[in-house]
């Protein structure tokens, strides 16, 4: 489960970044990929469209909110949090 | 170069329905904005705005007038007939023939755009009124002011994102001060406040969900606002001539563009504006005694336009006064300059500087004399008003007395 999610979003974000899937390593953070703050909530955007999520992100304030955006692997780890919330809430 | 004044204000917003209502709601630094009432809110993240109340559009319009004028017209027309009727202008032969209108707007009929696309594609209809054309385009509220007073003259419409009323009211003062127009009608206006309207902003992730709090440290984003502000700017001989009541001087304008970024703001774009209107105006930068900030309340803005005063006004930015009347009216987008030209005449006429609301905590990188909380009195002699648009598009307007 978890590495479908890890995966879609590290396409999402090389396919923004205009990189390869291989070049965005877990450690890579949003500023070493060249994403801009426009590019970021573009990004969110996608990954919103791709797993039907609602992510809880401010431009004003990108460290308020529970979503880490500090590098690839905190981004990962954050949307796979909302997937799973996600589905709790269906079966629930 | 004829000198030019204003002899005439209307307006509608969430702080009142005339521009007397707007101003003693700046002065007791009322919240217009609150819950949104529209259809399918329960859709929207976003659902607060400044929105205008218990407005009755079969109170000032007949049918025939609905079905052409959407929200955004229907406001301008409200501000048009306030403004004109204070000024005692009546427009016919050579005055007609050489008055006429400039207003901003960023969206136009964007309810009648939002309510069609609702036809077609929500409800699957293949027909849609035939006046949605002249109901949604963007020069609809100018061209029915233009047919109501019968103004002849030059009359457009401007659309530069949020800087379309001052853009709007700059090139009405010029076309005053060339001597082109004895008289010309200008302001802005937006209804943008429906669901698609809403939604659209939404996706940008800049707006606040609970206030908007312009210079404050845990300020989280602008909130939208609707409405119209409409002036009389008239050649000041013209209104000498003939007794007018001057509620003010227009004394500078300038326009500037950032050409860097379409979102991001460039305090080196909005500095030489704001240089530009002071040079325009013939003043020395220490007489500016308020400004009446863009202040949208994003974390960008207010830092960018911070520092932007800093650098023009040097150790006299400390001195002056820069408050953001959008922490109770909202952000008017396309209208919203033509809003704030209320507060700026209404310094220099009634010596009141309306507040910044909803100021809670101060920000280093906004460390100017924001006006927090509660209107002042203080006695100003020249001020300003900024605006600074997505797409790098600034323009700023300097008022004095007469």
């Amino acid at each position: 489960m978890s590495v479908p999610v890890a995966e879609k979003v590290r396409e999402i974000i090389a396919e923004q970044a205009v990189l390869d899937v291989a070049d965005v390593k877990p450690e890579s953070t949003l500023e070493d990929l060249g994403i801009d703050s426009l590019g970021l909530v573009e990004s969110i955007f996608a990954i919103e469209e791709a797993f039907d999520i609602q992510v809880p992100f401010n431009a004003n304030d990108p460290e308020a909110g529970d979503f880490d955006i500090s590098n690839v692997a905190a981004i990962i780890g954050a949307v796979e949090g909302l997937v799973a919330e996600r589905d709790g809430a269906a079966v629930s | 170069m004829k000198r030019v004044v204003i002899t005439g204000q209307g307006s509608i917003n969430a702080l009142g329905m005339s521009a007397a209502e707007t101003c003693a709601s700046m002065r007791e630094g009322r919240l217009g904005i609150g819950e949104l009432e529209i259809r399918d809110v329960e859709r929207l993240a976003i659902r607060i705005g400044g929105q205008v109340r218990d407005f009755n559009a079969e109170k000032h319009f007949n049918r025939q007038q609905i079905a052409l004028y959407d929200r955004f017209t229907q406001f301008a027309l409200l501000a048009a007939d306030e403004a004109i009727s204070q000024s005692g202008l009546e427009f016919h032969g050579e005055l007609a023939a050489r008055a006429g209108v400039v207003l901003g707007t960023a969206g136009g009929g964007v309810n009648t755009w939002d309510e069609n696309y609702r036809t077609v594609y929500e409800d699957g209809k293949n027909r849609v009124h035939p006046f949605v054309v002249p109901k949604l385009m963007n020069n609809a509220a100018a061209s029915h002011v233009s047919m109501t007073h019968n103004l002849k003259g030059p009359s457009f419409t401007v659309a530069t994102a949020c800087a379309s009323s001052n853009h709007a009211m700059g090139q009405a003062f010029q076309l005053v001060r060339s001597g082109g127009c004895p008289v010309m009608v200008t302001g802005g206006t937006e209804a943008m406040l429906c669901f698609g309207g809403i939604k659209a902003w939404e996706g940008l992730r800049v707006m606040s969900r609970d206030a908007c709090r312009p210079f404050s440290a845990n300020r989280n984003g602008m909130v939208q606002g609707e409405g119209a502000a409409v002036f009389v700017f008239e050649d000041y001989d013209h209104a000498r001539a003939r007794g007018a009541d001057i509620l003010a001087e227009v004394v500078g304008f300038a326009m500037t563009s950032d050409a860097s970024d379409i979102v991001m703001p460039s305090k080196q774009g909005a500095a030489r504006a704001m240089k530009g209107a002071l040079a325009d105006a013939g003043a020395g930068l220490d007489r500016v005694g308020y400004i009446n900030a863009h202040g949208t309340g994003t974390a960008a803005n207010d830092k960018t336009e911070c520092a932007a005063v800093a650098e023009v006004f040097g150790a006299h930015a400390d001195r002056l006064m820069i408050s953001s009347t959008k922490s109770m009216h909202g952000h008017l987008i396309g209208g919203t300059g033509a809003v704030e030209l209320l507060a700026c005449i209404m310094a220099l006429r009634e010596g009141v500087i309306a507040p910044t609301i909803g100021y809670e905590e101060p920000d280093p990188e906004c460390a100017l004399d924001v006006v927090p909380n509660e209107a002042r009195e203080a006695k100003v002699d020249l001020v300003m008003s900024n605006a600074f648009a997505f797409g790098g598009l600034n323009a700023v307007l300097a008022l004095g007395t007469v």
